[in-house]
């Protein structure tokens, strides 16, 4: 190889584009055109497509129809979402029996017979064991019923249709419509929607698309939503429709997050990431009727299994932080005390406590921890005795039970409201950080899209917060 | 749920398992690299979960595949590689996940690269498979999704578009692991070189424009004989893609 040679290769290229003109590409990409148009001529007999694709297109005319494709999402996404609430209640109870109320005694009674030493108990048993077996009784029903219709509606084609909807949103707002199914993906995990952007071809647009995806509301924290809608939502209103205000109130945070996703891409791509919106082309592909078993199958395998074993190694560290800071005292308190204490405050102002935002800080690396660390705290604070002693995550076998401890951490209806924004509007999870960092490859823009919504929910729950206070 | 009869080559263990061993994530010690491209949605991934016993996530959906997956199957004691590459539809454009697909064609110079298309959109589907065909001279085409184009009522006649294309044609529906065992026999027939591909190149190009190509491409030639997609560098240098032209210059494209 010789390089004065390559030189000459490419000067003489540079020469010949001058000659042939810059309709070079055009031609080229005809030329590709009209070969394969020649090809397929030869090998390809169509009779009659007309009926099939009838099917296919009358579908689509319907699901993204001006008039009928928003609330045909909106029920598709409340039917989804009212199967998970209704059909893991049983499961979850049953795994709470076995898990909690069951295994917890025998394997404290057996550390007991074995003399192990109280701390060593207190932080494995009471510690690790407990959250990983909250983490598991109350995620794994709802995610086994949730990803596999969640997989099932990807599988039969609706995703496209869906960003078909929303495309005409997201360029408004100055974003690439593509974003759709990256808020789809994040819908189930943030870090996974964030990886999902890289079919955004413009970079801007798709910083844009990295940086809003944490409002999709991500499976760490539906169980969230819905366990807290259920309690406090569901309360206030008449026993026979509370499901259904709970779902409702449901609904409205996931869609407040796409308003916010859609007024945060418009305000970036009006101040710092300003540019045109590019154009692309949205192949709307046949309808496929899943291949149920197999779906069911894979889906269960791997998304089901991994989300709730990234949950599971998570929670066991940060079960065994909950017990060492509410059992380590400096003077009189505890670290997990005196934290609380200090944060009082400032919680009060955002409508919120103490507890809740110590609670956000020991689940940065998993939003799926947040509950039973709030409750752990709460029975810590209030010293409410039925817990099993200081540090050690509390016992859920019934919602009730639940609702009763946060009202006796003096929960009111503003507290509910205010954690189910917040669960909305704060940083994201410490793996979606490193992930948006991989990414984006920019400390700056992982710095802002992890600290923007957590400055958005101290705002929002703010102006909750003093509002409700004027009115009530 | 379709019950198919299977035809009789298709029940036969010589023709099926025999030889065949899916090697999951293995993919130690390989004697061939495999590449899986294609227009998005076309099942590339299925057709990668069906070589490699392996559950890469597959969707309805274009843009699924955004990362490079990989993984293995040994056919008679050979161990191929293989690479699910994202979907594209041209080789021409800029995203990050159509440039890894690109990249890795290029670059990555798999020993086969299996070009998975839609049946139903066979025309549209050609015109990566064309471009493709510029850069690499041993391709299958893996004709998918054949059991939609039955349903659609449209029927292709293989051996025709083998002859036009120059490679081998599979007609596969890999959902339902029909055609599968086929295209393995296939893939290693070419890996071995016992099918000997004469790729179809970009033909209805205007004169002016292959007069220039020609010029160029013999220059190419000269510097390095033995390249097999000298035309499609000419191509490219002709259009000023400054990738290729640094690639060129750091001897990567040999």
């Amino acid at each position: 190889m010789n390089l004065k040679n390559i030189d000459n290769i490419i000067e003489l290229s540079n020469e010949l584009r001058w000659q042939i003109g810059d309709d070079f590409h055009d031609n080229l990409t005809e030329s590709i055109y009209a070969d394969a148009a020649d090809i397929v001529k030869d090998t390809v007999q169509i009779d009659s497509t007309e009926k099939r694709f009838r099917l296919d297109a009358k579908i689509d005319k319907i699901v993204t129809s001006k008039t009928f494709g928003f609330p045909i999402m909106f029920l598709i996404l409340g039917t989804v979402l009212w199967l998970t609430i209704v059909g893991a209640n049983y499961p979850s109870a049953l795994l709470a029996d076995l898990l909690l109320d069951t295994i917890h005694p025998a394997l404290k009674s057996g550390a007991a017979s074995i003399n192990m030493p109280w701390w060593l108990g207190g932080f494995l048993i009471d510690g690790v064991y407990l959250a990983v077996a909250w983490v598991i009784a109350v995620m794994l029903p709802p995610m086994a019923i949730f990803f596999p219709m969640f997989t099932l509606l990807e599988d039969f084609g609706y995703l496209p249709r869906v960003a078909f909807n929303l495309d005409n949103l997201f360029k408004r707002s100055g974003a690439h419509g593509k974003q759709a199914l990256t808020m789809s993906m994040g819908f189930g995990c943030n870090a996974a929607g964030v990886v999902a952007t890289r079919i955004i071809d413009s970079p801007r647009e798709r910083l844009i698309a990295i940086i809003t995806n944490n409002f999709s509301l991500c499976n760490g924290r539906w169980p969230t939503q819905i366990l807290i809608a259920t309690i406090f939502i569901g309360a206030v209103v008449p026993a026979a429709v509370s499901s259904l205000a709970a779902l409702l109130a449901v609904i409205g945070i996931a869609v407040l997050g796409m308003a916010f996703m859609f007024a945060v891409s418009w305000a970036l791509s009006k101040t710092v990431l300003k540019g045109e919106v590019s154009t692309f082309n949205l192949e709307l592909p046949p309808y496929r009727p899943p291949r149920f078993w197999k779906t069911i199958y894979t889906s269960l395998i791997d998304r089901t299994l991994i989300v709730l074993w990234r949950a599971v190694v998570f929670a066991a560290p940060a079960g065994a932080v909950i017990w060492l800071i509410s059992n380590i005292f400096i003077g009189n308190e505890s670290i997990a005390a005196w934290a609380i204490h200090s944060f009082d405050g400032f919680g009060f102002l955002l409508g919120l406590n103490g507890v809740i935002l110590l609670a956000y800080i020991v689940a940065i690396p998993a939003n799926e921890i947040v509950i039973p660390t709030i409750l752990m705290l709460t029975v810590l604070v209030t010293g409410i005795s039925g817990g099993s002693g200081a540090g050690v995550m509390f016992e859920l076998d019934s919602v009730n039970a639940t609702g009763d401890i946060l009202k006796a951490g003096g929960w009111t209806l503003l507290t509910a409201i205010n954690l189910m924004l917040f669960s909305l509007l704060h940083n994201p999870c410490s793996t979606t950080i490193y992930t948006i960092y991989k990414e984006t490859k920019s400390v700056k823009w992982t710095v802002f899209a992890s600290i923007m919504p957590v400055i958005l929910g101290f705002v929002v729950t703010f102006l909750v917060a003093q509002i409700w206070r004027l009115l009530s | 749920m379709e019950t198919k009869i299977k035809s009789a080559c298709e029940t036969c263990a010589h023709f099926n398992a025999d030889g065949l061993k899916k090697l999951g994530i293995r993919t130690d010690n390989f004697d061939f690299v495999v590449a899986l491209a294609g227009n998005p949605n076309t099942g590339k991934s299925t057709v990668f979960n069906a070589l490699t016993g392996l559950r890469q996530h597959t969707g309805n959906w274009p843009g699924k595949t955004v990362t490079r997956a990989e993984g293995g199957f040994e056919y008679n004691d050979q161990k191929y590689k293989l690479v699910d590459l994202p979907g594209t539809y041209s080789l021409l454009s800029t995203s990050e996940d159509e440039e890894a697909a690109r990249d890795f064609i290029l670059f990555g110079k798999p020993n086969v690269t299996v070009i998975v298309v839609d049946a139903n959109r066979l025309e549209r589907n050609l015109n990566l498979v064309l471009q493709i065909l510029e850069i690499t001279d041993k391709a299958v085409l893996c004709l998918n999704l054949m059991d939609e184009a039955k349903r659609n009522k449209i029927s292709i006649d293989e051996r025709t578009l083998s002859r036009d294309l120059g490679i081998p044609v599979v007609a596969a529906s890999a959902r339902f692991n029909e055609g599968i065992p086929n295209l393995i026999q296939t893939i290693s027939e070419v890996a071995n070189g016992t099918i000997i591909c004469k790729p179809h190149r970009i033909k209805n190009v205007p004169e002016n424009i292959e007069k220039a190509v020609k010029k160029l491409t013999n220059e190419i030639e000269k510097e390095f004989p033995n390249i097999p997609n000298s035309r499609w560098i000419a191509f490219r240098l002709l259009e000023g893609d400054a990738q290729i032209i640094k690639a060129l210059k750091q001897g990567e494209l040999i």
